[in-house]
Formats: C-alpha cells, sequence, structure tokens
C-alpha cells in the first residue's frame, strides 16, 4: 500500500483521518487553502497552518461534462465520465474548491450539508494518489 | 491633462484563420486604422499592444516600417486590449504623444483554453485533478448568482439567442447563423448550467485604433470619438476569481465594479446615461452578472430587463450589439479593443444593419480577465 496524499502540503491523511490543511492569518483573521505564507487579504507574512474542519455546505456546484485538456488533466480511467465539483463552504472559516463525489444535478443542491472523504486520482506521474473530495452528508461510511 | 479622441479603427474578420495569421491581420487592421484616421505610420508617435499567443506586438514594425517609434507590449489577460488602451490615453493626456496606435491580436487553438497551473502559483495537484478549467469557473459563477438573487436559468438562453442574432448582422463575426433558443437550448450541457452554444470559443482576430490628442483630432476628422474615461482594477479580498482553490469567506465586490465606478465618476455620467454597452460575455452568464456589476442594472433586476427586450439592439440598453465574444469569439488580446471598436462605429452612426437607433452619445465597454482584473471604458460624442 504505497497510496500518498497528492500533495502533502494541502492535506493530512493517515488511515484513520483526512484533514486540509489551510493557513490562518495572525493580524486579520483570514483564512485560506492551500497554506500561504503571506495573507491575500491584508498581506501580513504571520501566517500558521491548520487543520480546516471537515464538515461544510455546498456553497456553488457544476458537472465537468467533457474531458479537461490533458497535461494538466489527468484521466483517471480510459472512457471519460463526467465529474462533479463545486464550492464547499467550511462554516466560519474559507470555502474551498472540491470534487463532489456526485455527478447527479438532481442529487445537487446549494446549502446541503457535505462531508470530507479521502478520494483515489493519478498524479501527474502516473501514480494512484489519495486527493480530498465531498460526499453527500447522509450517504455510509468512508469508503 | 490632454482630452483624447480616437480618430481611426480597423477591424478584420474574427474566426479560425487558414491563409492568414493573426499577425498579417494586425497589420491589415493596423493598416484600415491609419487610412480610417488619415494618418500614415510614420505619423505615431506611441504604439502599444498585446497578444497572448500569437506573438510580440512591438515586432509587427518589420512589416509597418521602422521608424524608431516607442512601442510598448501589454499582457493583461482578457484585460490586454483595454489595459493597451489606458495606456495609450495616459501617454496622450500626459503630453508624452500626440498621435498614439492600439493594436490587439490573438490566436488560439479549437478546445478549452488550456492552463499551465504552476505558472499561476497553483499546485500540480490543481490541474492533475481537473480543477483548472476557466468554463468550470463561469459555471460555478452563474450558479452562484442565479440563486443568490433568485433568477431564472432560462435567461442564459436568452443572453445566447440574442448574440447570435446580433452577430448574423455583423459582417466581422466568426458565428453569422442566427440559432433559435430551441436550437440552444439542445445543444450538449458542457457544465451544468452551461451549454455548448452558451460559452465563446478561443478564437483568431485582430484590431486596431489610432488615438489622438484632442487639437489634433479636431483637425484630423470631423467626428472623432472623446474617451471619457478608461479604468483599469485589479481585484480586492473577497471577490470570486478564476482558479481559485478558496475564496473569503467575507464576500466582497468583483474588480469590475470598482473599475466600472471609477469610469463613470471620471466621466462625469452615469450608468443611466449609458445607450449602447459591450460587456465580457465570455459565457452567456457572465453578461447577467456584468450587467449588474457594472452598475447598469440592479442585481436580480436582469430577469425584468432582458424579458422586455431592452438588451437588444432596438432597446433602451442595447448589450453586445455585434454578437460579443459568443458570436465573435475570444482571441484574447484583440477581444476588448473589439468592442471599442463596435462602440466607435455605434457613435459614428456607422453600424449597418446593427445601428442602434437615433445615433447614441455615450457608449460603455467592459472586459474582464484572469486572473481578476477588469477595464472599463466609456466613450461619449
Ligand atoms: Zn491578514
Amino acid at each position: 500500500m504505497t497510496t500518498r496524499p497528492i500533495d502533502p502540503a494541502i492535506m493530512e491523511w493517515t488511515e484513520d483521518r483526512i484533514a486540509l490543511r489551510g493557513s490562518r492569518c495572525a493580524r486579520c483573521g483570514e483564512t485560506d487553502f492551500p497554506p500561504q505564507a503571506a495573507c491575500r487579504r491584508c498581506g501580513a507574512t504571520e501566517t500558521h497552518t491548520v487543520r480546516l474542519p471537515d464538515r461544510g455546505v455546498l456553497w456553488s456546484w457544476t458537472i465537468q461534462r467533457f474531458p479537461p485538456p490533458s497535461p494538466p488533466y489527468v484521466p483517471r480511467s480510459g472512457e471519460f465520465e463526467p465529474f462533479g465539483l463545486g464550492y464547499v463552504e467550511l462554516p466560519g472559516e474559507v470555502i474551498v474548491e472540491a470534487l463532489l463525489t456526485d455527478a447527479d444535478p438532481a442529487a445537487l443542491r446549494i446549502g446541503m450539508p457535505l462531508r470530507l472523504i479521502p478520494f483515489e486520482v493519478l498524479s501527474h506521474c502516473g501514480e494512484r494518489a489519495i486527493t480530498f473530495a465531498f460526499a453527500p452528508e447522509t450517504e455510509g461510511d468512508r469508503q | 491633462m490632454n482630452a483624447v479622441d480616437i480618430v481611426g479603427v480597423g477591424c478584420t474578420p474574427f474566426g479560425r484563420y487558414q491563409d492568414t495569421t493573426a499577425r498579417g491581420e494586425a497589420v491589415r487592421a493596423i493598416r484600415i486604422a491609419l487610412a480610417d484616421a488619415g494618418v500614415e505610420w510614420g505619423d505615431i508617435d506611441f504604439a502599444v499592444g498585446g497578444s497572448m499567443s500569437a506573438g510580440s506586438a512591438d515586432t509587427l514594425v518589420s512589416d509597418l516600417g521602422l521608424t524608431g517609434v516607442p512601442f510598448v507590449n501589454v499582457f493583461n489577460g482578457c484585460a490586454t486590449g483595454s489595459s493597451s488602451l489606458a495606456t495609450a490615453v495616459h501617454a496622450i493626456a500626459s503630453g508624452a504623444a500626440e498621435l498614439a496606435l492600439v493594436v490587439g491580436f490573438d490566436s488560439h487553438p479549437r478546445g478549452a483554453f488550456a492552463i499551465r497551473p504552476e505558472q499561476m502559483g497553483l499546485g500540480q495537484w490543481y490541474g492533475t485533478t481537473g480543477l483548472a478549467m476557466t468554463s468550470q469557473f463561469f459555471a460555478l459563477k452563474i450558479q452562484r448568482y442565479l440563486y443568490e438573487h433568485d433568477l431564472p436559468p432560462r435567461l442564459l438562453t436568452s443572453v445566447a439567442a440574442k448574440a447570435f442574432r446580433n452577430g448574423s448582422r455583423n459582417p466581422n463575426a466568426w458565428r453569422r447563423k442566427p440559432l433559435t433558443e430551441h436550437d440552444i437550448d439542445n445543444s450538449p450541457m458542457l457544465s451544468d448550467p452551461l451549454r455548448q452554444y452558451m460559452l465563446c470559443s478561443p478564437g483568431d482576430g485582430a484590431c486596431a485604433l489610432v488615438l489622438g490628442a484632442a487639437q489634433r483630432a479636431k483637425r484630423l476628422r470631423s467626428d472623432p470619438v472623446r474617451v471619457a474615461a478608461t479604468t483599469v482594477r485589479t481585484r480586492r479580498p473577497g471577490s470570486f476569481e478564476v482558479l481559485s482553490p478558496s475564496l473569503s469567506i467575507q464576500r466582497g465586490d468583483s474588480p469590475t465594479v470598482e473599475a466600472a465606478r471609477a469610469a463613470f465618476e471620471l466621466a462625469g455620467v452615469g450608468p443611466a446615461d449609458v445607450a449602447v454597452a459591450q460587456l465580457q460575455d465570455t459565457d452567456a452568464g457572465a453578461e447577467i452578472i456584468h450587467l449588474a456589476e457594472t452598475g447598469l442594472c440592479a442585481h436580480g433586476q436582469q430577469a425584468t430587463l432582458i424579458d422586455s427586450g431592452a438588451t437588444e439592439i432596438d432597446g433602451t440598453l442595447p448589450v453586445n450589439t455585434d454578437g460579443g465574444c459568443l458570436a465573435n469569439g475570444e482571441p484574447i488580446g484583440a477581444s476588448g479593443l473589439r468592442q471599442i471598436h463596435e462602440n466607435v462605429l455605434q457613435l459614428r452612426g456607422h453600424a449597418g444593419d446593427r445601428q442602434v437607433p437615433n445615433r447614441p452619445r455615450v457608449a460603455f465597454s467592459h472586459v474582464y480577465g484572469a486572473p481578476g482584473l477588469s477595464g472599463c471604458t466609456i466613450l461619449t460624442r
């Protein structure tokens, strides 16, 4: 089992836990994702890394119905399958862009509760890697 | 500060070039603009222009004549044309130049723009997992906007149908076939809620302008068009921009809001004075959002405005009279100047089949580009 996070700077992933890494500004409180050395709001360089909440609500969504240009996209399998993506509002922190496990417009609505899950993709060198995605809160336990 | 007028315009047909090149068309557009102004290349004492992927504008001097003219290259995404125009306006207003040439041209391969995330300070994971797509951003922005302002998605169809209707009256447009709402609603869904005919295609094009100090312009032609304001603004915290792995939870205005407000202030006119407007319509949703962000209508008022026919050529607020990006495609460097070209024709009363009735006095144009900047220009006569 050599599957690793697609980028250790953006997330922590161990067998029983996935968490996104963000940064918080000591001066104005702005939260950013992925972590940044300087604050996007006030420019201060006093930022520290924080673990972001793993629950949120859907802020906006779309479905990618054609294969994105490759590179940079790395197809997940031979046949392209449409995938959902959106922005997820993590309460009181930040709105993150993420893959969604659902690609059915009837199943997606702004405001629906979601939870963070690990999601297997291929990295740019073709190795299996773990990125993050959001799934409906009501779905069964982690995959 | 010297007042600045537009005395010459040149635009060649947009599309996908087969027997010519974007550089060749840029030279042709420049020659048309010079002839329109009644001046020679040797009279130009400042030049500025840009292109994303068709070459450096200053190298066009090898076709125009090596006059030693100061020539500045600009690249500001889809706001390249407006930023070039602003640079020339400042040069003339300051007295550094009297007669300036502005040129924009571009050529892009078929399909969605390919993004290199690492050039934009984004991690490799972002593109690898399929998130580095400008069309996704447009979809996500309009999806949220329709929800927040309780607007019906059918407006996207209306906007697209108008674009192709207007484009069919524009001899320079790439897409000249009017499409019915039925055609548009039956085109493939690409990124919900945007269908194929609601998204513009990257394409080829070239456009040029000749600008002059007002005193000089008056001697050149009897109907100069005044650049009443030209502004460029980048983003502030909380705006929703393309290629953002995250957004601030404290929401804020887009750069368009600030650029438009500054332009109206500078020009000393208000949104209600605008008689014709060209707005960045990279997708049909962008036109809807930009109508409000520029101040031309209130947020949420778009359904009433569009349903009433106000944004049609014979309406009270004609928008994208030449078919916009939807019908003309988007050659990035040329796109903003195409809008200026159209507004100049409208103010002169030379827009042919698509002329807005009663020859307008105030024309507004707006561009928006990655990674979060906007340019607004107000022209008057
Ligand atoms: Zn800060």
